[in-house]
């Protein structure tokens, strides 16, 4: 049965469409037939970060507003056959997307699809709130740092209350994805630790993402970086949460990059 | 760890700031938590003192001031309601 999934997090900038990216990449790569929806209208990316920019002819509204189909708007990943991308609307107004128009895209989605991954705006507008509507699970993208965890605490908050599921009763299946850690500044008490997030979040953790060079590296040449290089920690950790979100039992580890063994005694961060 | 930080850059950690992260985090959310799914209350409060003191003296509504300061043990409700000159008393006996 098909699985509709929001990446979500209320702030910007913590990672959700590089999240969206690597984890429908891995689904694919599981023989999972993908397809991952930009819901950031005006200021779609997920198109660039999938290497997609140049073969968008039709998006998200168009297909909501009947002008395309939604076969014709569908981009296939030229790397991973089961992959799909429907890319958001760049000029359009924002209104133009209606909670029927996205219902009817997604439920012909169900149709062909085993994941629909909706990539959120940031914030808690229309966007946001349309992207998390007819989610079944949620993955909540949080940075170790104050600001980034209050509003994960919000958008948990929206998903137990204004969700579909949410309002038949049921609930949504929500899982903690951890990106930017830095081991070393958490060692030193720097940052925020992850016990310490699960609890005031009191939600699952999905995974650890480090920190890391490979993700812009992946971003700059527009593939996910579970596909551009699969052997680095971020790959290796989205390669893991993406297992345990199609429940497999996986031991959480918190991926370190590899460090040269001076600066690993002098607790240096590796570049 | 000392014979090696002879080495680093950095002489002296700095103090772990982790644990204050954590708790203004805990005591922020409990209070936002409490708040959610409620409808304004100073809105609400502000609707409903305006209509009782509606009924007695006109007013414009724009001069309603409620605000609310929280303190540590007591919190403080500013009611500031600025009447008309000349408003007619002989309204509060009809009214």
């Amino acid at each position: 049965m098909a699985k509709v999934l929001v990446v979500t997090s209320g702030k910007g900038g913590v990672g959700k469409t590089t999240s969206t990216a690597a984890i429908g990449a891995a689904l694919a790569q599981n023989g999972k037939k993908v397809a991952v929806i930009d819901f950031d209208i005006g200021l779609r990316n997920l198109d660039l970060v999938m290497g997609a920019e140049r073969r968008v002819v039709f998006d998200l509204i168009n297909v909501v507003q009947g002008v395309s189909k939604l076969s014709q708007a569908l981009i296939r990943d030229k790397r991973l056959e089961t992959l799909w991308l429907l890319p958001a609307s760049q000029t359009r107004d924002k209104d133009a997307l209606t909670e029927e128009g996205v219902g009817r895209v997604i439920s012909e989605l169900r149709e062909t699809f085993d994941w629909i991954i909706c990539d959120s705006p940031a914030g808690i507008e229309r966007g946001a709130m349309l992207a998390m509507r007819f989610a079944d699970e949620a993955i909540i993208v949080t940075n170790p740092e104050v600001s980034s965890v209050r509003d994960s605490d919000r958008i948990i908050g929206m998903l137990d209350s204004k969700t579909v599921k949410a309002e038949n009763g049921e609930r949504v299946n929500k899982h903690v994805l951890i990106t930017r850690f830095d081991p070393a500044r958490a060692a030193r008490g720097e940052m925020i630790s992850i016990d310490d997030i699960l609890e005031i979040l009191a939600t699952p953790l999905l995974g650890i993402i480090p920190e890391s060079q490979d993700v812009l590296r992946a971003s700059n040449v527009g593939s996910p970086v579970t596909l551009n290089n699969p052997s680095s920690s971020p790959a290796r950790a989205y390669a893991d949460a993406t297992r345990r979100l199609l429940g497999e039992t996986i031991e959480m580890m918190v991926p370190a990059e590899r460090k040269g063994l001076i600066n690993l005694l002098l607790g240096r961060r590796a570049a | 760890m000392s014979m090696f930080r002879l080495f680093s850059s950095r002489p002296v950690p700095a103090p772990a700031t982790a644990p204050i992260a954590r708790e203004r985090l805990q005591i922020l959310l409990a209070h936002e938590r409490g708040m959610r799914g409620q409808p304004d209350l100073l809105m609400l409060l502000r609707e409903e003192i305006l209509s009782v003191v509606s009924r007695r003296v006109a007013l414009d509504p724009e001069k309603v001031m409620v605000r609310m300061e929280r303190g540590r043990s007591v919190s403080t409700l500013e009611v500031d309601i600025e009447l008309p000159n000349g408003f007619e008393p002989a309204l509060a006996a009809t009214g």
